[in-house]
Order: structure tokens, then sequence, then C-alpha cells
């Protein structure tokens, strides 16, 4: 295939992706709607299901007995939503694989490309976290509301032919510092849309009445995952920015210059500190340290809209173009 | 007083607290231009806020990272960290010295715990614990108490060994830091083909340097530019530049080599890179009466990245007739150029084409007047008081030739390249380097391992016959306990089991409710 003809597959495949999205979108919604309220019992994130006896557990974790009824239909929603998901994933990967190959780089040269691969990271995390622990998947319509909404955005705002990248960028640096940002932001959007839930989730009166915030998982269920997710994001995000350190002693002549993405990004750093220690921190725990993980990622995606579109800087190369 | 101060700094919840301010504290740096990236940005930003901007520089609004209310921020901030962990080190210490601390007296209140019953008598029931801990890396000590013999397991020291490297690494990277701040500089210099410098800051055309740095202790370094070669994709990206050069002591023996983009020269702790380029005009000019000078050559600034149109002048005070006979040249140079309504631009960044557009000018440059100059342009000043006239101008390609009315003859006689160089010495960077590597396998630590405690206490069943283990954990940092003591749990199920079919072959296999 031409590089062209690659190029162009790479744009459909973004179309088919987004449809998927789309599609996965409404199936999230059905098993919302016909669903039912989600177990108690059953919230443990990434618990395997051990029910062996032997030990006398006092208030041990079992697997509830299903009621018959709305469920099975909501859960066959469930499981439609998870699969398109999947597919919308693959057809994800191979945008950025055919653009990869049409331009013979690695497909994260400008913001299209790395918008695009943020939001890849955040689907294929949810998806295997929601495939572990089938009680999230209660939570795919604010995963993928965000991710259809990002899409769009980059499809029509974003949106660079394939083209061959600066002189600065050709380096192995790229593979490594810009890869490590993206797994890094991928991540940190996760843990950020479960913060925002558990916020929801944690107001008084969330249980009463059967709207859809009282068939959220828990409040406990959001916030280990908000955790969790974080945990795993910020040593990622630790290297990017090192990783990110070193190239510019090499490219720039200077570790570290406070160009306004390095500032940003040692902001969105120094405020996931803050959520990690406020989460183990009495008066901070709770709706407090989630606030602090919501504006962590508001500074994540202001450094990527607003630092690239509007400042200028040393990463500019790396705008719309 | 002051030991409730101190408290209060070293809590969390400052640390918190101070950790936002920091954040914050840098949210106007990004936003406002800063002397430290961009001089002509804030020179911009006076001209257009010209009341608001010398507020803003009082409070040092331009100036963010080097303010002191910046650093008053983050040393704070490291004092609180200091006050934090050099107390937890010391505790730590003692930690891995002292053997796990004895069973709570009521384990099965702590959130995980259960019973296990075994066949066993007590001491070889806690024996086939201990050993299936000790597997796992446990540290285990077992007591004597009036309720029964019992059992303590510790693991995950190195999760606070990593906490600690973490944070202490955070202050070696500021100490890195602040040390290549003081002993460190930098200069930069245009460096047409065919020329060189040497590392002294004479020589440079900007220039910052450390406090604490001493211009005698300057590496003494020569760079000459043999020559500079862009190359382009099809589109015009630029796809890499690289410079020949020869560098060595002066007077010394040389050596070459090439650098480029993401490649610069390193050498004892001194780098140098090549951080721009663009060409360097060079003209021929001839007097009538006779001399000429040829090949007179001035670096020309790029204007415009992409096509690399740019400007600058020559300036020829010595001409030898006297000072109001200086002759200079001010123009503009296109490597691909095109008359576009009568006016040259340029197309491509290559030189296919190279040509200029220039206005020659005669009369006092003002170049001894006292007030400094820049070598890119004239002196606006001396042409508005008629000082220096206009006495030419013509667009040329290489080789044509411009005839002042005197007779002088101008002619574009060729251009070179030139490479804006930069020379660095951080004496601080391996220091850093080596902080923020230490900091991530802290961090990593940190995040990934867990503490753990595990105590059991065995007595004797109530029926006579075996042992009753009760079983306890208790996780520090939170996270799903529960399924890795039911795990654990299950496991400690099977290796009692497994000791009972040992010791006895055909075990009483107790009933389960």
């Amino acid at each position: 295939m031409t590089e062209s003809a690659l190029a162009e597959l790479s744009d459909s495949l973004f179309s088919v992706s987004v449809a998927l999205y789309s599609v996965a979108l409404v199936a999230f919604c059905a098993q919302l709607a016909f669903g039912r309220r989600t177990e108690r019992t059953r919230e443990v994130v990434g618990a395997s299901a051990s029910a062996s006896g032997g030990v006398l557990l006092d208030d041990a974790p079992q697997a509830a007995p299903r009621p018959a009824g709305g469920t099975d239909q909501g859960n066959r929603w469930g499981a439609i939503a998870i699969g398109v998901t999947a597919l919308g994933a693959l057809a994800h990967t191979g945008v950025l694989v055919t653009r990869g190959m049409a331009v013979d780089r690695l497909p994260w040269g400008n913001m299209y490309e790395f918008a695009t691969a943020v939001v890849l990271v955040a689907v294929v995390a949810y998806t295997g976290l929601a495939l572990r622990t089938p009680n999230l998947r209660h939570i795919g319509v604010f995963v993928l509301g965000p991710v259809v909404l990002a899409l769009v955005a980059i499809g029509l705002g974003l949106y660079t032919e394939a083209a061959p990248v600066v002189a600065a960028l050709r380096s192995y640096w790229l593979a490594i510092h810009v890869s490590a940002a993206i797994l890094g932001f991928g991540v940190f959007m996760v843990s950020g849309i479960a913060s925002v839930l558990y916020l929801v989730r944690s107001r008084p009166g969330a249980d009463a009445g059967t709207g859809f915030v009282s068939r959220l998982p828990s409040a406990d269920v959001l916030d280990r995952l908000a955790h969790r997710t974080a945990v795993f994001g910020f040593p990622i995000w630790t290297f990017a920015v090192i990783a990110g350190a070193i190239w510019a002693e090499a490219a720039w002549g200077r570790f570290w210059g406070w160009d306004p993405k390095e500032t940003w990004s040692f902001v969105a750093w120094v405020v996931y500190a803050a959520y990690l220690h406020a989460r183990t921190t009495a008066g901070w725990r709770g709706r407090p340290a989630a606030w602090v993980n919501v504006v962590g990622l508001a500074v994540m995606i202001f450094n990527l809209t607003f630092v690239n579109l509007v400042s200028t800087g040393l990463h500019s190369y790396a705008d719309v173009g | 007083m002051l030991l409730r101060w101190w408290r209060r700094l070293t809590a969390m919840r400052t640390a918190i607290i101070l950790l936002f301010l920091l954040a914050l504290a840098a949210v106007p740096g990004s936003l406002l231009p800063q002397r430290s990236l961009s001089r002509n940005a804030v020179t911009r930003y006076f001209a257009d806020h010209p009341d608001l901007a010398p507020v803003l520089d009082r409070l040092y609004l331009f100036d963010v990272f080097s303010s002191p209310w910046f650093a008053a921020v983050y040393l704070l901030l490291f004092i609180s960290l200091i006050g934090c962990v050099i107390p937890r080190a010391l505790e730590h210490f003692r930690a891995l010295r002292t053997p796990p601390p004895p069973a709570p007296r009521n384990l099965l209140r702590l959130p995980d715990s259960g019973r296990l019953d075994s066949p066993l008598a007590p001491a070889p029931a806690l024996d086939a614990v201990e050993e299936e801990l000790r597997v796992r890396r446990f540290r285990v000590v077992r007591r004597e108490t009036a309720r029964g013999p019992e059992l303590s397991a510790e693991k995950g020291y190195l999760k606070e060994t990593g906490n600690l490297l973490f944070h202490l690494s955070l202050l070696a990277l500021l100490l890195g830091l602040a040390g290549g701040k003081l002993w460190g500089y930098e200069g930069s210099i245009l460096v047409t083909e065919g020329q060189g410098f040497c590392n002294t800051f004479q020589q440079y055309d900007t220039y910052s340097s450390g406090p604490l740095v001493d211009s005698d202790d300057l590496s003494s370094l020569c760079v000459d530019l043999d020559q500079f070669r862009a190359e382009y994709e099809e589109n015009l990206t630029a796809s890499s530049f690289t410079a020949d050069i020869r560098y060595g002591e002066p007077n010394g023996e040389d050596r070459a080599t090439t650098i480029g983009v993401n490649d610069p020269l390193r050498i004892d702790g001194d780098r140098v890179y090549v951080t721009g380029h663009g060409f360097t005009p060079c003209f021929t000019v001839q007097i009538p009466g006779g001399s000429s000078f040829d090949d007179v050559c001035a670096p020309f600034l790029p204007t415009d990245q992409t096509t690399l149109a740019s400007e600058g002048a020559l300036k020829l005070p010595d001409l030898g007739a006297g000072q109001d006979d200086q002759l200079a040249i001010e123009g503009f140079f296109a490597p691909t150029g095109l008359m576009q309504g009568g006016l040259l631009t340029s197309i491509d960044p290559r030189p296919l084409a190279p040509q200029v557009a220039i206005i020659a000018y005669q009369g006092y440059l003002g170049l001894d007047s006292g007030l400094p100059q820049s070598v890119y342009s004239l002196d606006a000043t001396q042409i508005e008081r008629g000082r220096l006239t206009e006495v030419g101008a013509a667009n040329l390609s290489v080789g044509e030739t411009l005839d002042l009315p005197d007779g002088t003859q101008v002619t574009f006689s060729g251009y070179k390249e030139f490479a804006a160089l930069q020379y660095s010495h951080d004496p601080g960077q391996l220091w850093v380097l080596g902080s923020a590597i230490a900091l991530l396998a802290g961090l990593l630590g940190l995040l990934l391992l867990r503490r753990e405690r595990v105590f059991a206490r065995a007595e004797a069943a109530a029926d006579g016959g075996g042992t009753v283990l009760s079983l306890a954990s208790l996780t520090r940092g939170g996270g799903e306990s529960r399924p890795r003591f039911t795990a654990l749990s299950d496991d400690l199920r099977d290796a009692l089991a497994t000791a009972a079919s040992r010791t006895a072959p055909d075990p009483e296999v107790p009933s389960r409710d």
C-alpha cells in the first residue's frame, strides 16, 4: 500500500472508531437504564472471587445470588457495550498503526497523533479494568462519553495531515519520552473520571432514589479506582518528565528551562503528588483528595490544549499544523 | 512555642498546602513572558502594557523562577520535608533492627482476621505457619505469652526505604540544581563557516553565568566551524542540521567531529550545541581609486524559520577616507529569491537561487559614539540625523554589482552558512540525573511494595484435639487487604493440612462450619 493510501486508511479508521465508540456509548446507556442497582457485596475492585470455606471471615465478600429479571438484560447490554468498545479500541489502534506506517515513524509527532494516542490509552485502561471487574461497566457511559467528545474535538480541531517531523523530534527519545507521557496522561484520565464520579456518588443522599447516581458503583470502589490508577500513572508521569529533561539536555542545551510545557508538567506532577499525600492524610481523605485529583486532570488537559495552542514555547512544534 | 511552629510546618497538611502553593507559584511563570526564556518578549510586554508591566516587574513576575517568593515556597516545602523525613528515617532505622511487635490482645478484632483449625499441636502448627511466612519473605518472631504461643511477622521494610529514598532524592535533586545554577555558565555565538571561537566570555554574543563562576576557571577550548549542512524533506520540513567542527585547546591539536540536533559535543562536563543556523552573505567592495575589500561577510538573522528569509547589515567603518566616508549595507537575504510585486521574498530555505535586496548608505555609522548598537541593523538615529544617507539600492543575484554614485562598486559575491552555537557548563547535571533516577527507584518501591504484618496465636482446641489458630494481618497504606488476607489464609490452611498429613498419615478432618 502506498503511503498516501495508508494515511487515508488511518483517517477512515478514525471515523470508524468514533462510530464504534458511539455505539458502545448507547449500549452503556441501555445497561444503565435496564440494569439494576449495583450490589454492595461484589464491589471489590479486582477482587479474586475466592469463596472457599475453611476460614471464618467476619463480613466475608460473597457472590450474592443474582435475582432474575431486568438484571440479565442489563448485563447483556453491558457485555455488548464492552465488546463494541474493544472493537473500537482495535480500530483506534489501527488509526495509529496505519498513520505510523504512512509516515514511517512513531505516530506521535504532533498534537493530533498525541491526543489520539492518549484517548486510546484511556479506553484500553478502562476496558481492561472493566473486564476484570464487571461492576465497573456501570461507569462506561462516563468514560465513553468524554472519549467520544474528545475524539470528535481532536478530529475537528487538531487534525494534521500525515507528514514528517522536524529534526529535533528525530530521536529515540521520542519513543521513550512521548510514549511515557501518553501512557501517564491516559491513565490519569481514567483516574480523573473516577474521582469526578466519586464526587457525584459520595454526595449526601446519593444512595436514595433510583436515578443513575444510585446505579454507579459505590463511592468506595470509585475512590479506590481513582487512587489505584493515579498510583499507576504517577511513576510513569515522573519518568516522562525525567526522560523529557534528559532529551531536552541533548536537544535544547539544558535539562530544565521552565518552558511552558515543562512548567505545566511540573505543576501536574506536584498536584498528583499532593493527591497521593492527601489521600493518606487526616482531614484530606475522601472528597478533598478527590478534588485534588480532578484539579490534576484539569492541569493535564490545560497542558495539552492551552500550552500547545496559545502559549509559545519550545514544544510548539507539537502544535496543530 | 517554637516547637509548635515546627510541628505545624512539618505536618503533612502543611506539606500538601505548600505543594499547592508551589504549583500555583509556577503558573504565572508560564503565562507571562520570562526574562530567562526571552528578553525580547518581556520588552514587548513592557511596550504593550506600559502601566501594568512595572508593577508586575516589582513582584518579580518576569523572573518567577528566580524570585524570592518562589524560593520561599520551595525552601519552606523542603524544610517541611526534612522535618518530616529525618524523624521517619531514624524511626525506620530503628524498626529495621527491632523485631516485629507482639500480637495485639484480641486478634479477631482486627478487620482482616480469622480462625484456622488444625489437628496439630500448637507448636508444630505455628511451625508450619512460620515456614509458610518465611517463604513469603516475612521476618518472623515467636513469643510465648500467657495466652499461648504466638507469632509476629512483618515484611515490606523496603517500602519505607523507598519512601525515604524518594524524599531524600528530592532534596539531592534540589542541591544539584542549585549547584548547577551557582557554578554553571552558558554562552551563545554565531559562527560562520571557516570561523571559530574560544571559550571566553568576551567572545560570546550573549552569555549568562552563575554567581560563583570565575571567568578564569572557564575551560580553555576553541571550536572552529568547517561546514554546516541543513537537509530538508520534500515538503521542506528540516530533517537534519549538522555541523562539522574542529575543537581543542588553543594552540593545541585539533580534533574533528560532527555535531547536530540531538547530538551535541560532550567533553569533560562541557557541551557544545547547534541551536540554529542561517546565512552569511558576502560582498566585495571596490573603492574608486584602487583599494578593494574582498568577500567581507556578515551573518543575517533569519526572520522566517520556514523560508530562512533573513535580515542583517554589513558595516565598513574603515574604508580609509575618513570618519564621514564610512559605508554600510543593510539588506534582506533570500536563499531562494522570488520577486513578488516588486519585493524580494524567499520561497525555500535551501540556497537554490540566493538573492539579496540591499540599500547602501554612506556617512558616519556612529560605532565609536559609545552607545552599543546591534550588529544586525544600522543605527536609525544616524539616518534620521542625516549623518548616514542612502546612496543606492538594488536586488542582486550572486555576481551582480550595485554601482554607487561615487563610483564605488558593491558586488554580491556569494554566501556562507552560519551556525548558532551554544557552549554550556553545568556541574550539577550528573548529580541531578543521579538524584532523578534514585527518586524514580524510591517511588517505585514506595508505590509497588506493601508493608504487611501478620500475627498468629495458637490455642489448644476446646475439645482437646488439635489447635485453634487465630490469624490477623495489618497492611499499612490500606488498599484491598481483604482478598490478599483470604489468599494468605487459604495457603496457610493448605500448609497446615500438608504438615498434618506428614505427621499423621490418617488425619482427622476437623469439621468445617
